[in-house]
């Protein structure tokens, strides 16, 4: 069974005002893919990326991830096989000391302390903060934040990694860094942002959200070089 | 402002202390919360008069702040914390019984007096040993030896909540207010000001808790935080368990003060 596979189908979204904020999208994402989600503010890109590990419920359509429809049984595999990074980290990281926030996921999958530990460890590794481990969250700077938070995504072993802004925060440095570190990822990626020079780096296919509908989706260098779509859609840059 | 800053950084530094790998902190957790119950159920048992018999049960506090290596002025400062709301707490005993129970050299000394001096060394003793425990454990680990003591998870679940959104508000007021004073030019809040900056500040609050909840359920998180692995085995949690439950009966029980009070008076005369 392959989870890294993502796709969306007639996926519409109401708010309970009554506001559409997503409606009749369609995509599909294939095994390794790195696909950025563009759009002006309100256009339904962190809409989006709630409905694919079932935060929010489609209003009428689907989502699928690997084999699965998401719905209320599937719920716990799906945030398993989808790693979400959220905006803010501070909103993520909680725990006394990253260590234990890495570790965090893992315990919740029901594997024992020791493991979770060696599984922390290297996801922390892997982003090159093995160093933070024993810090306490709040004492580090925004791109180790992130850093960690990639992290406590990666111990859960997901097969499709969602990241919120990533590069919000971050000095060029810090946001040197984190491309160089996505890059590395083998993962299935699907990054919603405004930084359009990361999507350049990062992503061969993009998603264009305009007012809650997907107003494009081809390779990314297409997309950037149609300036009417991009001016359009809030984009130019 | 600085003070809510300085709050926020106490417990914080509660946590890293609460991280320290002493025997102490590796014991069982329901050892701990047991012992710390069974102490508050002595403490409470006694006659509202009493003040001197109540002194030997400073030792368990104390002791959990010494052998967990809590910093003594730390420690100090958040038992000093705790005062005032008692002080306040009782302010009226002495006014409501002003009837002479003793003499301490010429000075009567009325029953709300004493009632009052009662309830201060409980209220220190309790905050002492609530603090101490906190600070050997873990809140986390706290409430997760009170569920696996039985406690409803819904209550346990609501004490995390709680410890994890103090932060929270705690964060979101700071930021408020250093914006407000920024803009202020030195003009304190005005009562207008009040319903609005509440309002706007429960509002961010609540969609930042809703997002912390979002972050913690996207790591499968089912209502119960992880336990930390213990390094001691279960004789040691038994032994004390029992160990100090055994000590706080026989404060109870025996007038210790006077005992040992007899006993130097006998010893020198």
């Amino acid at each position: 069974m392959s989870h890294h596979l993502v796709e969306a189908r007639e996926l519409s979204h109401a708010y309970p005002d009554g506001t559409n904020s997503l409606s009749g999208i369609n995509f599909i994402i294939r095994h390794g893919e790195s696909v950025a989600i563009v759009g002006a503010n309100g256009a339904g890109k962190s809409t989006l990326l709630l409905h694919l590990n079932g935060t929010l419920r489609a209003t009428s359509g689907e989502v699928r991830v690997g084999d699965l429809p998401l719905n209320a049984t599937t719920l716990l595999e799906v945030r398993r096989a989808v790693g979400m990074v959220f905006q803010d980290p501070d909103d993520q990281l909680f725990m006394p000391t990253v260590l234990e926030d890495v570790a965090f996921g893992p315990r919740n999958l029901g594997l024992a302390a020791q493991e979770s530990e060696t599984r922390a460890l290297e996801a922390l590794r892997r982003v090159g903060a093995e160093h933070l481990a024993s810090k306490a969250p709040y004492h580090l700077s925004m791109g180790e934040k992130r850093r960690c938070a990639i992290a406590a995504v990666l111990s859960m072993g997901p097969d499709v990694l969602v990241l919120d802004e990533p590069s919000t925060g971050l000095d060029p440095r810090g946001r040197r860094i984190l491309i160089g570190l996505l890059k590395e990822f083998t993962h299935t990626k699907l990054i919603a942002t405004h930084d359009l020079d990361l999507v350049r780096q990062l992503c061969t296919r993009t998603l264009v959200l305009q007012q809650g509908k997907l107003r494009a989706d081809g390779p990314t260098q297409e997309i950037f070089a149609d300036h009417g779509l991009m001016e359009d859609c809030g984009l130019e840059g | 402002m600085a003070s809510l800053a300085a709050s926020l950084l106490d417990l914080r530094e509660m946590d890293r202390i609460a991280l320290q790998k002493t025997s102490l902190h590796r014991l069982d957790p329901r050892a701990k919360v047991l012992a710390t119950a069974c102490f508050l159920v002595v403490l409470g048992s006694y006659n509202r008069l009493e003040v001197s018999s109540l002194l030997p049960l400073a030792v368990f506090p104390v002791a959990l702040a010494a052998f967990g290596d809590v910093p003594f002025g730390f420690f100090l400062r958040k038992v000093l914390l705790g005062l005032p709301f008692i002080l306040i707490l009782g302010i009226f005993l002495p006014v409501l019984d002003p009837v002479p129970m003793m003499r301490i050299g010429s000075l009567d000394v009325s029953g709300g007096w004493l009632a009052y001096g009662s309830l201060m060394v409980r209220g220190t003793l309790a905050v002492a040993t609530a603090t101490a425990l906190v600070a050997v454990t873990g809140f986390g680990d706290v409430c997760a030896g009170l569920g696996r003591l039985g406690s409803p998870r819904f209550f346990v679940q609501q004490l995390l909540f709680l410890y994890r959104y103090l932060y929270v508000v705690g964060e979101e007021t700071q930021r408020s207010l250093l914006a407000r004073e920024l803009r202020s030019h030195g003009r304190s809040m005005g009562w207008r000001e009040y319903p609005s900056f509440t309002g706007s500040l429960l509002l961010r609050s609540w969609e930042r808790a809703e997002r912390i909840h979002t972050a913690l359920l996207a790591r499968g998180f089912s209502g119960t935080l992880p336990a930390r692995a213990y390094g001691t085995s279960a004789i040691e949690a038994w032994a004390f368990m029992l160990g100090w439950s055994g000590f706080f009966l026989c404060c109870r029980l025996f007038p210790l003060p006077r005992l040992l009070g007899a006993l130097v008076s006998g010893g020198t005369s």
